[in-house]
């Protein structure tokens, strides 16, 4: 048929859409189902972050911290009172850090399966999210008796934590990671090595390592590259460096490295060990320190600044904090990896059918509350 | 309002059709999935296992033309207000909204110093039922919709007294 | 490689480019000149004993009397850092984009024009990125007056004299 004419075709994809994970608008320009561009939009939740930061003191930031990445808030607090440690120079008692180390370990298990569940939604699989839910809610009572909240939690304090584990606590976390583990063989059965799941995501959006590196992508996404990379290994903190682990890196057993399926991968691997460092944390855990004693009354740092990053979840989240004397900070700017992890969606979105675009989006794990700010 | 509303005056029949519809609309109230910030993940909780909201008929769905209720779970930006309002315009008739969270009630946490954040969704969109909390547990929520059961099921088609 | 050493090489390399070196505090720092930020952040890409290959965050500070864009710089495989400073005028804040040498600098520029109103030269797509496009003035300045008003949405809901 040669009078027939053919025109590229610009589709709106959100903010309102049940496959961006909260309210991200991709203008994508398609030819038929073949996207050929993507324009991103971001900023529908952009809260003023970085505003509150200068106009609130260092201790009444926590909370907003918090609220940046919901999904991962005690690596967030973490994070934040390190650098603000750092800036402060002050030393810190041993079984604080080992609370610390617990709580972020367990929030990135509570992280991922909240990606993996919503991964299988994205993908057509509602059943996964009703699995990796009930374990989630058994890490949330586990912040709930430590904590008082389910989500945000205010609880990792810059000198220390909020409150000191409560009488059971260790016990509840042992049953819960030896009920956890055998989990895991569920995911793989249910939804991992899943004939449809692994059309859908293996060899699907493959992002090579230069591109990886060049767009600032970090955390899973990156490894899942075959990238060997990771911060509590590579630039150890708090008490990383303490535990026996493996930094997972993918290494392409279904479809090729660096796709959706490996970037999926990495992360049931990854609970893995965050369940054992949980483990040996409780272990070792000291007994009977005040946990509040180096908490600083009045935090003043010297003028100054600090740039420090840690592993959160979904990749390295920095701070870079400028101190001009007083009780707040002069300028606190957020780093936050799921920022970066998006921005090279235009770059490797390009040329994929427009489903595996939401095979892509889904499998980057991408927190809006993080990316506006 | 929808197309039977205030057509008709109060009698016997009215009470009883009255009766049948409302049971029928709070018995499937269905909520557009449309989730802003953190509370959304509440929200997502309170529809998984442990809370499970499809015993009280409520299942989400992805579309506004096929919702009944929409729940403004998170904080309302400038930017985003428009598109809540669009939303919300798509929707069918009767439409209901429940603010989740202090941020869609009055701007929440971001009050005083949030430049780019809107101090309550109700200036732009009617609210029905406002569940407060940062973020709300999923039990206030199921409060919330309970709330909003009460609320429909005193409701009349009947022609009002003030129209 | 330790940053002073790094600030070494760019001084043999560069040296017109150099304009001070702070190696006190927690973290040192090198003010690089506006005009040649772009070449030497290429060098410190492309040589192969420094191959910086990741910027890690780039921020725009102001400082009432000036403006300054930090680069935080990292390299995957000698695992050193480095950060550059580049000061700039408050009235008309401009210097090269560094998107061309990182992918990553794209959206970080946009965000500190968006919050400071800094113009990147031979940037492939200065626009705001996280406010809306009619959005007026730039919030992160320490000058920023919160106007009262955006579309016809109050901005600012605190009553006189609440603080």
């Amino acid at each position: 048929m040669p009078d027939l004419k053919t025109e590229e075709m610009v589709v709106q994809m959100g903010p309102q859409h049940p496959a961006t994970h909260g309210v991200l608008r991709l203008e994508i320009t398609t030819d038929g189902e073949i996207v050929r561009k993507i324009n991103p939009h971001i900023g529908y939740l952009h809260r003023c972050f970085e505003k509150h930061c200068e106009e609130l003191n260092y201790h009444q930031i926590i909370p907003f911290v918090d609220r940046c990445d919901y999904l991962a808030a005690m690596n967030n607090e973490h994070g934040y009172v390190m650098a603000v440690e750092k800036l402060l120079d002050i030393e810190i008692p041993e079984r604080v850090e080992y609370i610390r180390v617990i709580m972020s370990e367990l929030n990135r298990i509570a992280s991922h399966l909240v990606a993996l569940g919503t991964y299988g939604l994205d993908i057509g699989a509602i059943t996964p999210f009703l699995f990796t839910f009930r374990d989630r809610e058994k890490i949330l009572d586990l912040f709930e008796m430590t904590s008082g909240a389910r989500l945000l939690y205010n609880y990792i304090w810059i000198g220390g934590v909020a409150f000191d584990l409560p009488n059971g606590f260790v016990e509840k976390c042992f049953e819960f990671i030896d009920y956890f583990l055998p989990k895991l063989k569920e995911y793989d059965d249910l939804l991992s090595y899943n004939k449809i799941f692994i059309k859908r995501t293996a060899e699907v959006a493959i992002i090579p390592p230069a591109v990886a590196i060049e767009w600032g992508i970090t955390g899973p996404n990156l490894r899942a590259s075959g990238v060997d990379w990771d911060l509590r290994r590579d630039e150890p903190y708090s008490i990383y460096d303490k535990f026996e682990w493996d930094v997972i890196v993918a290494d392409g057993r279904v479809g090729v490295l660096g796709d959706s399926w490996s970037r999926y991968y990495v992360r049931v691997l990854e609970m893995e060990q965050s369940a054992s460092i949980v483990k040996q944390a409780l272990e070792g855990l000291p007994s009977d320190e005040n946990v509040k004693s180096a908490v600083p009354k009045k935090v003043r740092p010297k003028e100054g600044s600090v740039f420090f990053r840690s592993e959160n979840p979904r990749g390295e989240l920095g701070y870079y904090i400028i101190s001009d004397g007083s009780d707040i900070p002069y300028r606190l700017k957020m780093r936050s990896p799921a920022f970066c992890n998006l921005s090279a969606i235009s770059d490797v979105g390009e040329g994929l059918l427009i489903s595996d675009l939401v095979s892509l989006l889904g499998s980057i794990d991408i927190v809006l509350g993080e990316i506006d700010r | 309002m929808g197309i039977i509303e205030n057509k008709f005056r109060d009698n016997v029949i009215i009470t009883s059709a009255d009766k049948f519809m409302n049971w029928a609309r709070l018995s499937s109230l269905w909520p557009i999935t449309f989730g802003i910030a953190c509370c959304a993940i509440e929200m997502m909780a309170t529809a998984a296992s442990r809370y499970d909201q499809d015993r009280l008929g409520i299942i989400p769905r992805p579309s506004p033309r096929q919702a009944d209720l929409m729940i403004v779970a998170g904080t309302v930006t400038f930017k985003m207000a428009s598109r809540i309002k669009r939303l919300y315009e798509q929707m069918p008739e009767p439409k209901y909204v429940i603010a989740m969270g202090c941020c869609a009630t009055s701007g929440g946490p971001y009050w005083q110093h949030g430049y780019h954040v809107m101090k309550g969704v109700d200036q732009v969109i009617p609210v029905d039922v406002y569940v407060p909390g940062c973020p709300p547990r999923p039990e206030s929520l199921l409060e919330g919709f309970i709330k909003l059961q009460d609320k429909i099921r005193r409701e009349s088609i009947a022609t009002t007294q003030a129209a | 490689m330790e940053s002073s050493e790094v600030f070494k090489l760019i001084e043999s390399k560069y040296p017109d480019a150099l304009k001070s070196i702070d190696l006190e505090g927690i973290e040192q720092s090198v003010t690089i000149d506006v005009n040649s930020i772009a070449d030497v952040c290429n060098y410190l890409k492309t040589e192969s004993e420094l191959q910086f290959t990741s910027l890690m965050c780039l921020s725009g500070v102001d400082y009432e009397d000036k403006m300054e864009v930090v680069y935080h710089l990292h390299s995957l495989l000698h695992d050193h850092r480095v950060t550059l400073k580049v000061e700039l005028s408050r009235d008309n804040p401009k210097l090269p984009s560094v998107s061309g040498v990182w992918k990553a600098a794209n959206w970080h520029e946009r965000e500190a024009y968006d919050m400071y109103g800094i113009v990147f030269d031979d940037h492939p797509d200065l626009r705001r990125i996280l406010l809306p496009d009619d959005w007026e003035g730039f919030p992160l300045r320490k000058d920023y007056v919160v106007a009262e008003k955006y579309r016809g949405w109050t901005i600012r809901k605190i009553k006189e004299g609440f603080e």
